[in-house]
């Protein structure tokens, strides 16, 4: 037992989240709303450099052959920079789907319309879509479906109602891959959520040590830093959870602990973006300040990938069936039987 | 990351579990806070640990302990709870001063202290508050005055927890004049020393569960300061951070009572009210998360890392969420939650929720109240000004 990051993916995570800082800072942010474009393409070409598109592809594929940990590293990555391209939705959902349906991963990216989501995301800058018919898969190209955008109050978030027609020749999968794909899709959000906390928390704490209200820094209120503190409290008790459940095989404990990350991780995201409106004051609720990239995604991811009833569902069918106590942290079931019966 | 337990933790934790099945009494033993009796059952239960060699896992082999790992510790803890063994009379020494004697006692202190403590023959009580000081500790008053090789000791404690029954005590004193943090050391007494008066002070359910101390020039020799004269402070904080952290409140105590409160919502229909079905999935996951938090610390540790201000972070998440789980737990039971073990028509665990709830609501106030703990969250952690 060694419930610690590998130095390989502590490396991993720092070198990702430096690479974000450095080309998706929220001046970075502006300047692509300001153009219009779905796309930084200088950015993307970065991303595609580290090879982070297809870390999950095996490397007979052309991948990295990472796993989840590594994934969800790079999703928390993702949200603390509120990254606008798609890549943990293509990376994380869609390339795994693919290998697993022993589909090629078609250049560019590639959305997923799992039913658990009412509208496709980022559809019209992706090469084909991963789309449901029932309980089939159907891998479809960009050109065979109409679109209709759907306006998020997330300005980065490109939704779409997606009218397409099912066909024999598209069909690559059933509701096997569909199913892990929302394991997959509601613990990357987690991780997203997880990063967009921590996020509003450093934008926080770099606002109210320079602000002056009183004739001090706001930070040095006590009422200022309990908001802060408290954020940071669910945003540490949420990362475990995130770590553990994409560690986990798969289980009926793995589901609920996917489940419980995306509450935990949400949980952590609200009150950490409505700490930062807050300390904020009213910079907080304009424009100007980052903020409000953080709240928007924030509230956006929160209810995709399964809403908060959902996976309080799926954790309470777990709760009220699965045997439960301090030895089932990490599932360890042969060993139960075996000493019980040497116990009795 | 390996999440899985190796084939010898395995094996260590069937071992655990035998010992445990044999050994646990039958019957839950009289509460220690209460009476005499309760005390000296819950002393002989030490006593029982103790021959079984699981008095304390974590500590070297020569001082009484098994010198075990922190995940053999964390196993052992979920076997412990489990197997619904007796609460630890003696955690203020054993998971407090225990370890601060291990990073900080003399040579004759550990072998003096340490297996004494392990064998249960001497129960410690902490003496840290004061009438004027909580929370701030760094405002104690109490002196010990150098005379030759002999502190003299004066001033008066409060809230020691279990300090009506215990043999011996650990304090924070100050050089005569001197301010805040400076000059204060850590000292430990024995109760029954001439000048030592204990009265004790009801809890609001009115059990004898701390005490004051009114110290009236009691000589205790210099060989009895823990760490050197003056540096009480990073002393006391040493043992405030094992306090806060790892060692009070191992994730087990949580895991065990959620998993009681996932049946106490079967038994009672909790359905009745969705509300409640949420909020005892909430305490679930917490525990859960709180247990996750604490193998991530401990492999940590067991790499060479170091703890710091997350034991404030841990603090408040395990005293949060035992105040909800037993809050939780009372709104299942309705109107019988106010109902103590003694009344007539009180079901067989209404007393034990009710004990745990009052419990729970000393959690946000002890080991430095929450809101202290926040104050350190923020300053060390999130590098917010003073």
């Amino acid at each position: 037992m060694d419930f610690r990051l590998t130095d390989e993916q502590t490396m991993l995570a720092e070198a990702v989240g430096a690479l974000l800082h450095d080309c998706c800072s929220g001046a970075d942010l502006r300047r692509l709303l300001e153009s219009g474009a779905a796309r930084d393409a200088g950015r993307w070409a970065q991303i595609e450099a580290m090879g982070l598109p297809l870390m999950l592809a095996p490397e007979a594929r052309g991948g990295s052959g990472l796993g989840m940990v590594e994934m969800a590293l790079v999703a928390i990555a993702c949200g603390h920079a509120a990254l606008p391209e798609p890549l943990v939705e293509h990376a994380g959902i869609a390339v795994p789907a693919l290998v697993a349906a022993g589909r090629d991963v078609p250049a560019g990216t590639v959305a997923v319309g799992h039913p658990v989501n009412p509208f496709v995301a980022d559809a019209d800058t992706a090469e084909a879509l991963l789309l449901a018919d029932g309980d089939a898969m159907h891998l479809v190209p960009r050109a065979a479906v109409t679109l209709v955008r759907q306006d998020s109050i997330d300005p980065f978030r490109r939704l779409f109602r997606v009218d397409w027609k099912p066909a024999p020749a598209t069909r690559t999968g059933g509701a096997a891959l569909w199913e892990a794909a929302l394991e997959r899709g509601a613990l990357l959000a987690a991780a997203q959520l997880l990063g967009l906390a921590q996020r509003a928390v450093d934008i926080s704490v770099a606002y109210t040590k320079e602000r002056q209200q009183f004739g001090k820094p706001i930070g040095s209120f006590q009422a200022v830093k309990h908001h802060l503190a408290s954020a940071q409290v669910k945003i540490e008790f949420a990362r475990p959870v995130v770590l553990a459940a994409a560690a986990l095989p798969a289980s009926s404990l793995a589901r609920a602990r996917v489940s419980h990350a995306k509450l935990a991780a949400q949980a952590a995201a609200d009150a950490a973006s409505h700490a930062a409106v807050q300390v904020h004051g009213a910079m907080g609720y304009s424009w100007e300040v980052d903020v409000h990239f953080v709240l928007k995604r924030a509230l956006a991811l929160g209810q995709a990938w399964g809403t908060p009833g959902f996976h309080r569902a799926r954790v309470a069918e777990h709760m009220l069936s699965a045997p439960l106590g301090p030895d089932r942290t990490f599932d360890a079931v042969p060993l139960q039987q075996e000493a019980r019966s040497e116990a009795a | 990351m390996d999440i899985r337990y190796t084939p010898e933790e395995q094996a260590f934790r069937v071992e655990v579990r035998r010992w445990m099945a044999a050994h646990v009494p039958a019957q839950p033993l009289p509460d220690f806070d209460s009476t005499r009796e309760g005390f000296e059952a819950h002393r002989q239960w030490e006593r029982t640990l103790h021959a079984g060699g699981w008095g304390m896992v974590t500590w070297p082999v020569e001082y009484g302990g098994r010198g075990l790992d922190l995940i053999r510790w964390l196993i052992f803890e979920e076997e412990y709870y489990r197997a619904g063994a007796p609460g630890r009379v003696n955690q203020n020494g054993i998971f407090l001063l225990g370890p601060t004697l291990i990073e900080y006692g003399t040579p004759e202190q550990k072998a003096r202290f340490l297996p004494a403590m392990a064998a249960g023959d001497h129960i410690w009580a902490q003496a840290w508050s004061e009438p004027g000081a909580g929370s701030d500790l760094a405002g104690v008053r109490s002196t010990a005055v150098r005379d030759g090789d002999d502190y003299v000791l004066s001033g008066h404690k409060i809230w020691s927890s279990r300090a009506v029954h215990a043999d011996w005590a650990f304090g924070l004193f100050r050089a005569p004049g001197s301010e805040r943090h400076k000059g204060l050391s850590l000292i430990l007494f024995p109760l029954d020393a001439a000048g030592v008066t204990v009265r004790p002070i009801q809890r609001l359910d009115g059990k004898p569960v701390f005490a004051e101390l009114f110290l009236d020039n009691v000589r205790v020799p210099v060989a009895n300061r823990l760490g050197d004269e003056g540096q009480g402070w990073a002393v006391c904080m040493s043992t405030a951070g094992f306090e806060r952290g790892l060692m009070l409140r191992s994730p087990a105590r949580f895991q065990v009572a959620a998993a009681k409160l996932v049946d106490l919502y079967r038994a009672r229909a909790g359905a009745a009210d969705p509300a409640l079905g949420a909020a005892v999935a909430q305490a679930w996951m917490d525990a859960d998360a709180y247990a996750l938090s604490i193998y991530a610390t401990a492999s940590r540790l067991m790499a060479g890392g170091t703890i710091g201000p997350e034991t404030s972070t841990n603090k408040i998440f395990w005293s949060e969420l035992d105040l909800d789980l037993h809050k939780t737990a009372l709104a299942l039971l309705g109107a019988e939650a106010e109902l103590t073990a003694a009344a007539p028509d009180a079901s067989a665990d209404v007393g034990d929720w009710l004990d745990g709830y009052i419990f729970s609501l000393a959690g946000p106030i002890y080991a430095g109240a929450n809101e202290i703990q926040r104050n350190i969250i923020a300053e060390r952690m999130l590098g917010l000004p003073r």
